[in-house]
C-alpha cells in the first residue's frame, strides 16, 4: 500500500507582507485605487463644469479643502510610484529589433521618459496658454 | 580550534508519521564555499539520515534541488552559506507545490503543464498534408533568428518561478511561467508552424492574462530567463490574435 500522503500549504492571506518585491506589487497594483479616485473627482468636475459657472466654482472651491489637498499629494506620489516602476518594466513588452540586435532596455525606458516629458509639457501648455 | 557552526532550520514532513510538516534545527560546521546542497548533504551524511531532499549534477544545470531558502525560491546548488552566515539559515521545500516528504515536492501539475504546450517544433506540411522530406534538407536557421527565442530555451525546468508566482499560488489553473516561456521559445522558432495551435492555449484565461505581471519569476530564474518578458511578448500575440479574429474569423 502507497504511504503517500502529499501536504498542501496553504496560503497565508498576509503573503504579500511577507516579502518586499510582493508589498511593493500590491503597492503599484494599490496606485489604480488612488487613481481611480482621483478621475473621479475630475469627471465630478467636468460635470459641474457643464451645470455653469457657480456649479463649477463650487467645485473649485470643495478641492480648497485640506482634505482634498492631501488626498489629490497621496495620489500624485502614487502615480509616479506606478509610472517609475512601470517604465522600468516596459522593456519586457517591448520586442524591437534592429539589425539583428534586441533594442536595449535603457533606449526603451529612456523613450518612455521622454515621451512623457513632451506630454507634460504639451498639457502645461494647453491649460497654461 | 574553534570551528563555526551555523544553525540550519530544516521544514520536514514524514507522510507516514506527521499530519502537519514540523521544523527540526540542524548545527553544520561552516566553511565559506560550502553551498546549501552540500550543507544538507552533511546533515544526512552525519546528523539525521532519514532527511530527504532531491539533487543530481551540483551544478545548477540538472534543476533538481530547488528550495526555499529564508523563504525566497533557489537551487541549494547555487546558494552558499557565506551569504547568510552567522545568521541562520530556514529551509521549506519550494512554495506552491504540495510536499511529497520534506524538502521534496510533487511536480506533477507543473510537468503535465510543460507537456499541454506542446514543447517540439511542429513542422510546415505540404498541400498534401505531408511534413518536408528529409532529402529535401534541413530547416535552416540564422544565428538572428535564433537569438530570437535562445534566452527563452534557457530553462532548466526546476520550478523556482512557480514557486514565486502569487498568481500560480492563487490559482493552480494558470499554466504559469516556465511553461509560457518554453511556449514562447517554439513559437519564437523559425522552423516552427505550430503558433496558430499554441495560441489557444495563450489567449485562454488560464494562459498569459492570468499573469499581472508581478514579475518576480525573473528575478529568482537562476538561469537568467525572463519568463516576465515571454509572457508579456505573448500577451501582445494574444491581443494581436484577437484583432485579426474580429476581422477575419477561421
Amino acid at each position: 500500500m502507497s504511504k503517500r500522503k502529499p501536504y498542501t500549504r496553504e496560503l497565508p492571506t498576509d503573503w504579500w507582507m511577507k516579502q518586499l518585491f510582493y508589498t511593493k506589487y500590491m503597492l503599484r497594483e494599490g496606485s489604480s485605487v488612488l487613481i481611480s479616485i482621483y478621475s473621479l473627482i475630475l469627471a465630478w468636475g467636468v460635470l459641474r463644469l457643464s451645470q455653469g459657472e457657480v456649479a463649477f466654482n463650487g467645485w473649485l472651491e470643495a478641492l480648497q479643502n485640506p482634505f482634498a489637498i492631501l488626498l489629490h499629494l497621496i495620489a500624485l506620489v502614487f502615480a509616479l510610484y506606478h509610472t517609475i516602476t512601470w517604465f522600468s518594466l516596459a522593456p519586457k513588452a517591448v520586442d524591437l529589433w534592429i539589425k539583428g540586435k534586441r533594442l536595449d532596455d535603457k533606449v526603451i525606458i529612456s523613450g518612455h521618459y521622454a515621451a512623457f516629458i513632451v506630454a507634460t509639457v504639451l498639457c502645461l501648455l494647453i491649460i497654461t496658454l | 580550534m574553534n570551528q563555526k557552526i551555523i544553525e540550519i532550520d530544516i521544514l520536514r514532513y514524514r507522510p507516514e508519521e506527521d499530519d502537519h510538516p514540523f521544523t527540526q534545527t540542524f548545527d553544520v560546521p561552516y566553511s565559506a564555499d560550502m553551498s546549501i546542497l552540500e550543507a544538507l548533504q552533511y546533515i544526512k551524511d552525519h546528523l539525521d539520515s532519514s532527511i530527504s531532499f532531491r539533487w543530481s549534477c551540483r551544478m545548477a544545470i540538472c534543476g533538481s534541488c530547488g528550495l526555499m531558502v529564508n523563504g525566497v525560491p533557489k537551487l541549494g546548488c547555487k546558494a552558499f552559506l557565506r551569504d547568510y552566515f552567522p545568521k541562520r539559515i530556514s529551509l521549506e521545500p519550494l512554495a506552491n507545490f504540495p510536499i511529497e516528504r520534506d524538502l521534496v515536492v510533487v511536480m506533477d501539475d507543473f510537468i503535465n503543464k510543460l507537456e499541454e504546450i506542446k514543447p517540439y517544433i511542429i513542422p510546415e506540411k505540404n498541400e498534401a498534408g505531408d511534413k518536408k522530406c528529409l532529402s529535401e534538407g534541413a530547416y535552416k536557421q540564422t544565428p538572428e533568428q535564433m537569438e530570437k527565442y535562445r534566452q527563452f530555451s534557457m530553462c532548466i525546468n526546476c520550478g523556482l518561478c512557480y514557486a514565486a508566482c502569487p498568481q500560480y499560488a492563487l490559482d493552480k489553473k494558470f499554466i504559469g511561467p516556465a511553461a509560457l516561456t518554453l511556449l514562447a521559445r517554439y513559437n519564437r522558432d523559425n522552423r516552427d508552424a505550430g503558433s496558430a495551435e499554441r495560441m489557444k492555449i495563450v489567449n485562454q484565461e488560464e494562459g498569459v492574462w492570468g499573469c499581472t505581471f508581478v514579475g518576480y519569476c525573473s528575478v529568482v530564474c537562476p538561469k537568467g530567463v525572463d519568463p516576465a518578458a515571454a509572457i508579456q511578448l505573448l500577451k501582445v500575440e494574444s491581443s494581436k490574435d484577437y484583432l485579426i479574429g474580429m476581422f477575419k474569423p477561421e
